[in-house]
C-alpha cells in the first residue's frame, strides 16, 4: 500500500502547528502531511493531544501558530474557507453526536440539503443507500435514542459519508461503545479504508491499526514522538515512551 | 463449572395495597404528619362550606329572562338589584349586568361583532392546534396563522385602512384588552428574547455585552417602573405634539420586559445542549444561522417549554398592572363597575369573577404545556 500512495499529492499539510489552552501547551511544533488515500492512525496516552490535532484539521479547535492546508485551502479565520473545508472533511465523534430531534434519515440528509444544496429526493435516496451500506436501512425512520451505541455510530459514519467527503476524521469512534459493538463499527471502517478514502483515525484499536494503517503516529505530551509503518511500529519501536505504551496496551491483546 | 439455565422473568413481590396503607404512607406517616393532616382538614372545613354557600347556595341568580341562542330562559320574574340581593351572599346579577364591560370594555356596542369575531378566531385557532392530529397540515396552518392572525385581529379590533370604522385604543378594555396585551406582549417579545439569548452566548464581544447589559438592566427593574417609564418618561424625550398611543407605549414596555425574561429562559435551554451538538453541526459545514435554526434552537426550545409557558403565565398575570397607567383591563373593570351608584360594594363578586376567568385561561395554558412536554419526550425516547 505504501508504494501505491507514494506518488499521490499531499491532501493535508500541517507545519509548525502550535496550540495552547490558556497557558497549557497542547500541541508542540506538529509537522505532518497526509497523502490522498492514506490511512493514518494516531495513538497515544490520554491528554497527548491526538484529538486536539485532528480537531484542528477541520477547525473545531483554533490554533495560535503554524498552518494547515487541506486540499489546497489554507485554514484561516475566514468563515467561507472554513465552511468549504468542512464540507470536504467529515468527522466521526466519540459520542456520535447525532441530532436527537431528527430521525435517522433526516440526520443524514441535513448537510446535503442545507450545505450542498441537493434536493430532498436526491439526498434521501443517497442517505438510504449509505444506510444500507452500514447495514441499518430498516432503522431510517427511528430517532437516534432508539438505537444502540454501535448502530448510532454506524449512522454517524453514514451521515459523514453523505456529503461525499475527501477526508474522514475519526475521533476515538469506538471508545464509548460496549465491547460487543466495537467490531460492527470497525467492520464499517475497514470497508471504508478499502474504498480508498483518506482517513485519519484517533483510536486505540491496535488490530485495526495493524491491518489497515499506512502509517501509525504515536503522540505524547503534545508532540509526535514516533511514526512508522505498522510492521515496524509494533516490531521495532524506537523510543522508550512508545515501548512502554505498547507494552501497556498490548499485554492483554496477545 | 455448572451452567445455569436462563431464568424467565418474574413479577416483583406484591406489597399490600389498600386504602389504609395509602392513608398511612401518605397522610399519617409520622405523628407530625398526622397533626398536619388534621390541621389541613380543619382549615378546609372552616373555609370551603362558607365559600360554597356564598358562591352558590345562598347566592342570588335572579337574572330575569335571558335570551340564549334564541331561547328565552327564565331565571326569575325580574332581575335582582343591589338592594334585593342582600349583603351576606354573592349577587351574580351584578356580573350579568356588567358582563359587557368585563369582556369588551368601552368598545362601541354597535361594533361588538368585531371583538366577537376576534374571540371566535382565537377559539378556532386553539381548536385547530389541539384537535388536528396531522402534524404536517397543522404546522402549515400554524405557520400561516402566525402571520395572518395578528394582522386580521388588528384590522378587526382597531379598524381603519378604509375597511372598518376606527375604534380608538382608549375604548378597548376588559378581557379584550387583557388578551391583547398578553398575546402581543408574548408574541413580540419571544423572537427578541431568542435573539438576546443567542447574543448573550455569542463570541462577538460587543453583541454579548449589549445583550447582557440589556437583560440584566431590565431584570433588575420591576414591571411597574418600566410601565411608568414607557407611559410618562418616554413622551418627555419625544418631540412635543407627537401623538404616541398610550397602549402602544405600554406594549413596547411590556415586550421589552418580557424579552429579557424569555432570553434567560432560552439561555437556560441553550446551555443544556451538549457541546457535541454544536461541534457536529459545525463539522458538517452548517453556517451559524443554519446551526442555530436547525440544530440548536429546536432542541433548546423544546427543553424550555415549561419555563417559556411559566414565564408567559407570569406575564399574563402581570398585565393587570397596566391599570396604574390608566389602561382599563379586566381587573380595572372591577374597580370601575363597582363604583356604579346602583351597584356599590359589589367588588368581591367582580374579583371572584375575574379570578375564575384568569384561572380557566392560565390553567389551560399550563395543562397544554405539560401535554407538549410529554409529546416531545416520546418523540425522542422509548
Amino acid at each position: 500500500m505504501e508504494t501505491e500512495n507514494n506518488n499521490k499529492p499531499n491532501i493535508i499539510e500541517i507545519s509548525e502547528l502550535n496550540k495552547w489552552y490558556g497557558d497549557f501547551h497542547a500541541l508542540k511544533n506538529i509537522n505532518m502531511s497526509v497523502k490522498e488515500g492514506e490511512i493514518i492512525v494516531v495513538c497515544g496516552p490520554s491528554g497527548s493531544g491526538k484529538s486536539t490535532l485532528i480537531r484542528c484539521v477541520n477547525f473545531l479547535e483554533k490554533f495560535q501558530e503554524g498552518n494547515i492546508v487541506v486540499s489546497g485551502t489554507e485554514l484561516t479565520d475566514d468563515a467561507q474557507k472554513i465552511r468549504k473545508i468542512r464540507s470536504e472533511v467529515a468527522m466521526v465523534f466519540q459520542h456520535f453526536n447525532l441530532f436527537p430531534h431528527l430521525t435517522i434519515v433526516d440526520n443524514l440528509t441535513l448537510a446535503p440539503i442545507w450545505v450542498h444544496n441537493e434536493t430532498k429526493e436526491e439526498a434521501r435516496e443517497k442517505a438510504l443507500k449509505f444506510l444500507e451500506r452500514v447495514d441499518i436501512k430498516e432503522q431510517a425512520e427511528k430517532y437516534p435514542n432508539q438505537l444502540s451505541g454501535g448502530q448510532q455510530q454506524r449512522v454517524a459514519i453514514a451521515r459523514s459519508l453523505c456529503t461525499s467527503p475527501k477526508i474522514m476524521l475519526f475521533d476515538e469512534p469506538t471508545s464509548a461503545l460496549d465491547p460487543e459493538m466495537i467490531s460492527e463499527v470497525l467492520d464499517v471502517m475497514v470497508e471504508l479504508a478499502k474504498g480508498g478514502i483518506t482517513m485519519i483515525c484517533v483510536t486505540h484499536e491496535m488490530g485495526f491499526a495493524r491491518k489497515m494503517a499506512n502509517r501509525i503516529i504515536f503522540m505524547d505530551e503534545g508532540q509526535i514522538v514516533e511514526e512508522n509503518d505498522p510492521i515496524n511500529f509494533f516490531k521495532n519501536p524506537e523510543s522508550d515512551r512508545l515501548q512502554l505504551f505498547l507494552s501497556q496496551i498490548l499485554t492483554h491483546d496477545e | 463449572m455448572a451452567i445455569n439455565e436462563l431464568q424467565s422473568a418474574r413479577k416483583p413481590p406484591t406489597t399490600q395495597i389498600g386504602a389504609i396503607l395509602w392513608l398511612r404512607t401518605n397522610l399519617f406517616s409520622s405523628w407530625i404528619n398526622g397533626l398536619l393532616t388534621f390541621a389541613s382538614l380543619y382549615l378546609l372545613f372552616i373555609s370551603i362550606p362558607p365559600l360554597l354557600d356564598w358562591m352558590f347556595l345562598s347566592a342570588n341568580f335572579n337574572f330575569g329572562t335571558v335570551n340564549i341562542l334564541g331561547f328565552d330562559i327564565k331565571f326569575s320574574e325580574v332581575m335582582a338589584d343591589n338592594d334585593s340581593c342582600g349583603k351576606e351572599a354573592a349577587c351574580w346579577p351584578f356580573i350579568f349586568e356588567k358582563i359587557y364591560m368585563f369582556i369588551y370594555g368601552f368598545y362601541p356596542r354597535e361594533e361588538v361583532w368585531r371583538p366577537d369575531v376576534f374571540y371566535g378566531l382565537t377559539a378556532l385557532l386553539i381548536l385547530i392546534v389541539r384537535l388536528v392530529k396531522n402534524y404536517k397540515y397543522k404546522n402549515r396552518v400554524i405557520l400561516s396563522m402566525i402571520v395572518t392572525y395578528p394582522i386580521v385581529s388588528y384590522i378587526l379590533i382597531a379598524g381603519g385602512f378604509g375597511l372598518l370604522p376606527v375604534v380608538e385604543t382608549h375604548q378597548w378594555g376588559g378581557l379584550l384588552l387583557t388578551l391583547i396585551i398578553a398575546s402581543v406582549g408574548i408574541i413580540i417579545s419571544f423572537p427578541i428574547g431568542v435573539v438576546l439569548a443567542l447574543g448573550r452566548q455569542s463570541d462577538l464581544r460587543v453583541i454579548k455585552l449589549f445583550s447582557t447589559l440589556f437583560i440584566e438592566f431590565i431584570r433588575a427593574v420591576p414591571l411597574i417602573t418600566i410601565l411608568f417609564m414607557a407611559s410618562f418618561v418616554l413622551p418627555l424625550f419625544l418631540e412635543s405634539g407627537t401623538n404616541f398611543d398610550k397602549l402602544l407605549r405600554a406594549l413596547i414596555g411590556i415586550a421589552l420586559f418580557q424579552a429579557a425574561y424569555f432570553a434567560e429562559v432560552v439561555r437556560g435551554g441553550l446551555q443544556a445542549i451538549p457541546k457535541g451538538q454544536y461541534e457536529a453541526a459545525d463539522a458538517v459545514g452548517l453556517s451559524y444561522f443554519q446551526k442555530n435554526a436547525l440544530i440548536i434552537l429546536p432542541q433548546a426550545l423544546k427543553i424550555s417549554i415549561p419555563n417559556i409557558v411559566g414565564s408567559s403565565i407570569s406575564l399574563f398575570k402581570d398585565t393587570t398592572l397596566v391599570l396604574i397607567i390608566g389602561l382599563m383591563d379586566m381587573l380595572a373593570m372591577v374597580n370601575m363597575t363597582s363604583q356604579d351608584i346602583y351597584w356599590l360594594g359589589r367588588e368581591t363578586e367582580g374579583y371572584v369573577f375575574v379570578t375564575i376567568v384568569f384561572w380557566v385561561i392560565l390553567y389551560s395554558m399550563s395543562r397544554y404545556s405539560r401535554k407538549l412536554e410529554i409529546r416531545f419526550n416520546t418523540e425522542n425516547k422509548d
